[in-house]
Formats: C-alpha cells, sequence, structure tokens
C-alpha cells in the first residue's frame, strides 16, 4: 500500500504534465479518435505517421496547414478540417504529453 | 425492405436539413448510475464491442465488465476482400482475443439465448445469466435468408455471402473462384442501402477482377445491385473498373436479387435469371437478433424497425433504458463501417465513463470516419467525414469542408489502407505493440 502510494507520487511527481492532460476526459477521448489510423496512444505500426510525442507546436501548425491545404494531404484535409483550433491545442498537448 | 428504404430516407431527409432523431431529451439523463463497481455487459466483440470493453477498462477500471462472444478468434471483414484476390489468406485477418480477455473481467465463449431488459439479465445458450446496469449490444447485422427464395440451409451450403468474414465464408469463397474455369461468369449482389460496409461490394469486385486478370482473364463479372446508383465512391470505381478490369465488369442497377437457384445456378431478379459459375449473394441486413430479443430495433418513429434508433451521446437506445448499442446495429447518419463501429464503442465508454464518475455526458461527442477501398494490388482510395452534433438541426452532420473521396486512387493510399487494417485491429483488440501481422498489401 505504502509502496504503490510512494510510486503513484512519484509518478504524479514525474509526469505532472501528462496526468493533467491525460485526465481530461474530453481530450482522451478525441484523441482516442485519432487511434484506429495512427494506432493505440498515437504509435502507429505502419505508414501512417504516429502522433505519440509530437511537439505541440509542430502538431498544431500542421493541423493548420492541412486545413488550409498549404499542406498536400490525402485524409487530413478533411479530418483537420472537422475541428476547432481550440480542439487543435487540446489535442496537441495531449499527444505532446504521452510517450 | 420497403422497411429499410423508409427509415433510410428519413435519416438522409435529417442530413439534409430536416429535424430528426426524436429520443434525445429521454435518455441521456446523467447521472443514470453512480455505484462503484457497475456490472457492463457487452455482447459481441467486433470493431465496437472489443474497442469498448477495452476503453471502458482503461477510462472506469472499476466497471466489472462480462464481454459474451461466440467466436474463439477476431477475424476481421475489413481487408476480406483481399483474401478473395489471393493477396492474404484467412489466417493473415485473424486475430487473437487475448489482450480483451486480459483486461475484461469476464469474458464467455457462448451466444446470447435470451434478454430481459426489464430485470436487466442477459442469458446465453449455455445457460448462464448474467446481470446487468448497462448492456452494450455490439452483434452486427443479421443476415436475412429468407428475403431472397431459395436461400435455405441447403442453398447455403454452396452460395456464400462472405459479408461476415470466416473460413466458411471468405475461404470458401476463394476456393470457388480458384475453381472456377477461365471464361466462367461471378455473379455478386448488393443489397438495397442501409448495408454493412457501403463500398465493400464494389471493393469485391475489383479484388476478384484483380484475382481474374491474372488468372483467368477470360471470365467475367455481373454485379446484381439492388441500388439504383452505385453506393459509395463512384467516381472512383467507375475509374478503376474501366482502368484495370475494362470490358470484365458488368454493373446492373435495381436488380435486387428475389431468388437463387443452387442446382441451377442461376440468381432471378425482377428483370431475368442470371447463369453463374460462382455466386456471391449477399442478402438484406437488419440490426442483430440480439438487438431483437432487447426489443430495441426501433425506427425514429418507436415504432418496431430494422435498426435501432439511439442517443448519439451515448448510444443508448432511444427507447429502452441501460441498452445501448453499438457499430452496424445502429440507425444514424453513419457509414456501416468498422472505423465508426471502432468510434462509437469510444463514445459509448466515454459516455459511460462519466456517467459512472457523476458528470454529466459530453452534449457534442465527435465521430469520425475513415474508409479505404483497394483498387487493384496496388492503389487505393478513401472517404473520409467528420460528424458533429449539429444543435439548429437536431443530427450529427460533417461539419463544412470535412467530408470527401480521394480525388484519385494511389499506391500511396494502397500503404495507408494496409496501416489503417494494422492500427484499427490494434486499437480495436489491444494487440501489443511488436504484435506480429502477417497481412500485406
Amino acid at each position: 500500500m505504502k509502496k504503490s502510494l510512494a510510486v503513484a507520487l512519484l509518478l504524479a511527481g514525474a509526469f505532472g504534465a501528462v496526468a493533467s492532460a491525460q485526465a481530461d476526459p474530453r481530450a482522451r477521448f478525441m484523441a482516442a479518435n485519432c487511434a484506429y489510423c495512427h494506432g493505440p496512444d498515437g504509435k502507429s505500426r505502419g505508414a501512417i505517421p504516429s502522433l505519440v510525442g509530437l511537439e505541440e507546436k509542430y502538431f498544431i501548425d500542421q493541423m493548420k496547414a492541412f486545413k488550409d491545404g498549404s499542406r498536400p494531404a490525402t485524409v487530413m484535409q478533411k479530418h483537420a478540417s472537422g475541428y476547432t483550433e481550440a480542439e487543435y491545442v487540446v489535442l496537441a498537448k495531449y499527444f505532446a504529453s504521452i510517450k | 425492405m420497403a422497411i429499410d428504404r423508409r427509415e433510410f430516407l428519413k435519416v438522409t431527409a435529417g442530413a439534409a436539413g430536416a429535424v430528426t432523431v426524436s429520443g434525445l431529451a429521454g435518455c441521456a439523463s446523467a447521472p443514470a448510475v453512480a455505484k462503484a463497481a457497475p456490472k457492463v455487459v457487452v455482447v459481441g466483440a467486433g470493431f465496437g464491442g472489443a474497442t469498448f470493453s477495452r476503453y471502458l477498462k482503461l477510462w472506469y477500471p472499476q466497471a466489472e465488465v462480462t464481454v459474451i462472444e461466440p467466436n474463439a478468434v477476431f477475424t476481421s471483414c475489413p481487408f476480406s476482400n483481399t483474401v478473395l484476390a489471393g493477396i492474404n489468406k484467412m489466417e493473415d485477418i485473424t486475430m487473437p482475443y487475448d489482450n480483451i480477455k486480459n483486461v475484461v473481467n469476464n469474458f464467455v465463449a457462448d451466444y446470447v439465448s435470451s434478454i430481459d431488459s426489464a430485470k436487466q439479465t442477459v442469458t446465453t445458450k449455455g445457460g448462464k445469466t448474467f446481470a446487468y446496469d448497462k448492456l452494450v449490444l455490439a452483434g452486427g447485422v443479421e443476415l436475412l435468408f429468407d428475403k431472397v427464395q431459395g436461400y435455405d440451409a441447403e442453398a447455403r451450403k454452396t452460395i456464400k455471402h462472405a459479408w461476415k468474414a470466416s473460413p466458411d465464408q471468405t475461404g470458401a469463397l476463394r476456393q470457388q473462384l480458384e475453381a472456377m474455369p477461365d471464361g466462367g461468369t461471378f455473379v455478386m449482389s448488393v443489397p438495397m442501402a442501409p448495408y454493412r460496409c457501403p463500398p465493400g461490394p464494389y471493393e469485391r469486385a475489383c479484388m476478384v477482377g484483380q484475382y481474374f486478370k491474372k488468372a483467368k482473364p477470360k471470365s467475367k463479372i455481373i454485379i446484381l445491385d439492388g441500388n439504383p446508383d452505385i453506393a459509395s465512391k463512384k467516381p472512383l470505381f467507375l475509374a478503376a473498373w474501366k482502368k484495370h478490369y475494362d470490358g470484365m465488369i458488368e454493373w446492373r442497377g435495381n436488380n435486387q436479387p428475389r431468388a437463387v437457384d443452387a442446382a441451377k445456378m442461376t440468381v432471378s431478379t425482377e428483370f431475368d435469371d442470371v447463369k453463374a459459375d460462382v455466386i456471391n449473394l449477399v442478402p438484406p441486413m437488419r440490426a442483430a437478433d440480439i438487438c431483437g430479443m432487447a426489443g430495441v430495433r426501433v425506427g425514429l418513429d418507436g415504432k418496431e424497425g430494422s435498426w435501432c434508433a439511439i442517443d448519439y451521446r451515448t448510444f443508448e437506445s432511444t427507447t429502452v433504458k441501460n441498452v445501448h448499442i453499438l457499430g452496424d446495429s445502429t440507425l444514424t447518419n453513419f457509414p456501416k463501417s468498422g472505423s465508426v463501429a471502432n468510434n462509437t464503442g469510444k463514445i459509448c465508454a466515454y459516455a459511460l465513463s462519466e456517467m459512472f464518475n457523476g458528470r454529466a455526458v459530453d452534449p457534442a461527442p465527435v465521430v469520425t470516419n475513415t474508409c479505404y477501398s483497394a483498387s487493384s494490388e496496388s492503389t487505393a482510395f478513401h472517404v473520409a467525414t467528420v460528424f458533429r452534433w449539429n444543435e439548429e438541426k437536431k443530427s450529427m452532420l460533417p461539419e463544412k469542408g470535412a467530408n470527401g473521396i480521394s480525388k484519385e486512387e494511389s499506391e500511396l493510399e494502397f500503404a495507408y489502407m494496409e496501416s489503417w487494417a494494422k492500427n484499427v485491429w490494434a486499437d480495436t483488440l489491444g494487440l501489443p505493440e511488436g504484435y506480429k501481422f502477417t497481412a500485406k498489401g
């Protein structure tokens, strides 16, 4: 019991940002929607790029570029058009926070 | 059949602007359940049920989850057309349930024989009864063989639908194609929409065409389509048929099969009798039999129908409390695809975890679909859509710019299709990193 509490506190300390981003149920759910193409926890098993650990600003910039067409895409222009810029930020924080 | 069409029209009318979805006010009055260890029974471990089970245990580990699934292994319908092409074998699209069994509390290998939605219990053929606080029905579709005259148990020994992938269906159909002489005729059918996997039949024509082109180039493919038009990705399929299989594929619209004669090898429409060497007959379908047992095959008008009207926020039945329905069984604006089934599993897991935590459910969850079709052994294309809740129209509708198909087929999308398959299988079944996939594109 004591040991697991200590481990939990240690993890909470080390991954404080992780805990807060992952604790937001809506962020967690929206990010999970990406998994059927990009792999569970954003870790792809094939040619589709992984999202895990992407730098926050990079993620947001790519979503904007997909939406306005400045980055050529197959499916991503449609997906980027389905989310708000505020949601890009939420998703970016989530994927930046996981390993 | 007529009922299917009416329900379909109502749903699409909603997409075009009329007010739909009757049940929103009634059902998702959170927090409905607030107990320490709510009992959740999931029937069916396909793309919807397995995803739901895995994510509910991630997001609300205290839930006591029982999964009832008769199949010993998961066999993927998406990608099964590549088996018909000879690109993959059945074992390449078959995966274990080990990682679902490891995360849920109870995995029961059995069929469900009855559901009492008043007492909130589910009974299996083996005679076990499970009580539930929440029941999740993820049984896919029931095939209505009696809608096609002559499609009886005897005929089904030789005539395959291959619309639920298994060695006895997809595997057997592949063997029939292998045994067919060069110059033979392959007759396949498309049921009237809505049906599981809208582009699937047209992709199937491509994949069988791919095999014929190499192995028996004098052969023909006749598509008897119950729909007045190609139901999905039309310009892309027409271009692919012309480019890769010119003169091989004949598409006949408004040609719903009415009867089949397994001895004479003919399929009859209201126009004529079509002679075949191999018949692949996909009958009309409705929500799985378990939905009938629970009394949730209910249309938007609240009357008995073919599919299950649900509250988009929770996927709870609009008429029977504490019964949630996922994936292909539902009556929605979404295509009946593996991606959507996976996604509906997550919405339901998200909604239930919020309710179990005593919080209000998300009033406007997002739903996405991404669906690839192979057009040849090296090319594919997609349809992709993001649906959001539209308060004004009271429906889930595609966002502006967030719906469309590929401009043209490409080899890049073939690689993405293969990657999609591996990722959706991994996500649905919780396959560990390093799991060795054998399917190839």
